[in-house]
């Protein structure tokens, strides 16, 4: 028994993810679609949700609570972590629902990411909204570092240059993502197989990062409610519990260039403090579900959770070991490379399938214990380990 | 590109607060630092306080102006539409001799000459009538 493991899942919601003009939804409307879902699959009503944790800069509780028909939100919070903020939020909601500070928290995520404002627009239209604020805006941009392939890419370079780490190690992570994708009836990338070839042969963004190093942008959402154990035996589903979570930020926090260690991110901290909250060890997990924005992110995270030693990462993700059937599959639902960039949301959703044993074709057999991560900005990091009942 | 994407205007700095003194001093042609009259640390970018030892105390010092390329990203694909024409152009992190480390360009070779611990020296451009922006290039020592 972890820590935490007062706290527990018992509801997950996804839209369909689409890469085409319009969902028909607002941002706010197709972040309900997932979080009806996720209530109904909970066996509650809007009413009962007491609790609401929206996504920074995607929505309010209220909104969310007056379409819902909460009658009494007793608790909101947001956890201001850009992509580290979903699995961050599922710590503050475990805490919460522990603390008798609500009894049922949702936590949505999503967004028209394909449809409406996409990347290129958001970095010259509203730089208010990136990262690091006016640190981005006097100190990157006007030297042409003002997207997030391009500033998570020079740690990529810096990574290669100490530890040799190679091109088509970064694209061993691209390919077993594209591979998974093909098991998820809902990836955008299922139906398109990629090889070592393709990859190599996509075109550069920012060297060192190619295309196919990047996520892609998506409309959709997700979501998952979490209340307390006593409350889930109630509701008839087997819960998934919350061994340990953990959030850190590195040093410091709003900037990377000036990090004495270039290499930490908040996971860096916050891993071991979920690990020891869980009482496990990265050995015992059975699968990981890594925040993929880019593919060396998920090495580095790799090596920053504890998986394989800093350098090593490289080696690890290669010989098809963290793909299906490997020693540690990562991102079994293809992740935020090849099934859908749903702000980490849907990387909670895919663990808890896989430790429902829900997850069909790509099912990891046996799978007890599995390990989410996020990661957003400029290196906050998340993470929770999660166990089936 | 269409017009209407390449007419969108270089992004500058707001020459407000710390960030607004430290590219006053660049219009000069100076490349100045915080450095922390306290516990001697040099830091960057500007900040209230001293991460180091806690003090408010710091003063605007001199940079020898030397230091060596980190890392870099070559951006094949400008984000940014005001970058559009530019590219390939190589957004890099000079390590300065005195520690702290600046995102900028090394102006006087191509993406693919930049190598790591490669020396440079800063050099200053006009990027506006207001606005001077630190660059580098490289140097021999
Ligand atoms: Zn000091």
């Amino acid at each position: 028994m972890g820590a935490m493991d007062e706290a527990c899942i018992v509801g997950i919601g996804e839209t369909a993810y689409v890469r085409k003009p319009g969902s028909g939804l607002s941002a706010l409307g197709i972040q309900l679609q997932a979080a009806v879902r996720a209530i109904e699959d909970a066996g509650l009503t809007g009413r009962q949700i007491d609790g609401i944790m929206p996504f920074p800069n995607l929505g309010h509780a209220e909104s969310f609570a007056a379409n819902l028909g909460c009658e009494n939100l007793r608790f909101q919070s947001i956890v201001w972590m850009g992509g580290a903020a979903p699995v961050a939020s599922l710590r503050v909601a475990g805490a919460a629902v522990r603390q008798g500070l609500a009894n049922y928290v949702l936590i949505p995520a999503g967004w028209n990411g394909y449809s409406g404002a996409r990347a290129r627009q958001t970095v010259a239209e509203d730089v208010s909204s990136l990262p690091g604020g006016a640190i981005a805006r006097d100190f990157y941009l006007p030297f042409g570092f003002s997207a997030p392939p391009q500033w998570y890419s020079v740690m990529a370079r810096r990574h290669m240059h100490e530890f040799g780490t190679r091109p088509e190690q970064l694209g061993c992570i691209a390919v077993a993502m594209r591979k998974h994708a093909q098991t998820n009836p809902n990836a955008v990338m299922k139906g398109r197989a990629m090889t070592l070839e393709d990859y190599m042969a996509s075109p550069m963004l920012a060297d060192p990062y190619r295309l196919f190093d990047c996520c892609l942008e998506t409309d959709g959402a997700a979501a998952v409610v979490v209340t307390t154990p006593e409350r889930a035996r109630d509701l008839g589903k087997e819960p998934v519990f919350i061994m340990g979570a953990a959030s850190g930020q590195p040093r410091p926090a709003d900037e990377i260039t000036n990090r004495k260690d270039i290499f930490q991110t908040g996971l860096s901290l916050a891993a071991p403090e979920a690990f020891g909250q869980a009482g496990i060890s990265p050995g015992d997990v059975d699968f990981a579900q890594i925040y993929d924005c880019f593919t060396f992110e998920v090495l580095q995270q790799l090596e920053e959770a504890g998986f394989c030693k800093r350098g090593e990462g490289g080696a690890f993700v290669e010989g098809g070991r963290i793909e299906l059937g490997g020693e540690l599959p990562v991102n079994t639902h293809g992740g935020l490379l090849s099934e859908a960039h749903v702000l980490g949301m849907n990387h909670i959703v895919e663990a808890v399938r896989q430790l429902r044993g829900d997850a069909g074709q790509r099912q990891v057999a046996d799978a007890e214990i599995g390990v989410v991560t996020g990661w957003g900005d400029f290196g906050d990091g998340s993470i929770a380990i999660l166990r089936r009942a | 590109m269409s017009q209407a994407e390449t007419a969108v205007p270089m992004p500058l700095p707001e020459l407000e607060g710390l960030a607004g003194e430290f590219y006053g001093y660049c219009r000069k042609g100076e490349l100045r630092f915080q450095r922390c009259s306290d516990c001697g640390s040099w830091r960057h970018v500007p900040r209230e306080m001293c991460a180091d030892c806690g003090s408010w105390n710091w003063e605007w010092e001199r940079s020898s102006g030397r230091g060596r390329v980190f890392t870099w990203t070559v951006v094949t694909r400008a984000l940014h539409p005001a970058f559009q024409d530019a590219c390939p152009y190589a957004p890099a992190v000079i390590e300065m001799d005195e520690g702290v480390r600046i995102l900028s360009q090394v102006t006087d070779c191509s993406p693919d000459q930049l190598q790591i611990d490669m020396p440079v020296e800063v050099v200053f451009e006009d990027a506006s009538e207001e606005v001077a922006l630190p660059k580098f290039r490289r140097s021999t020592s």
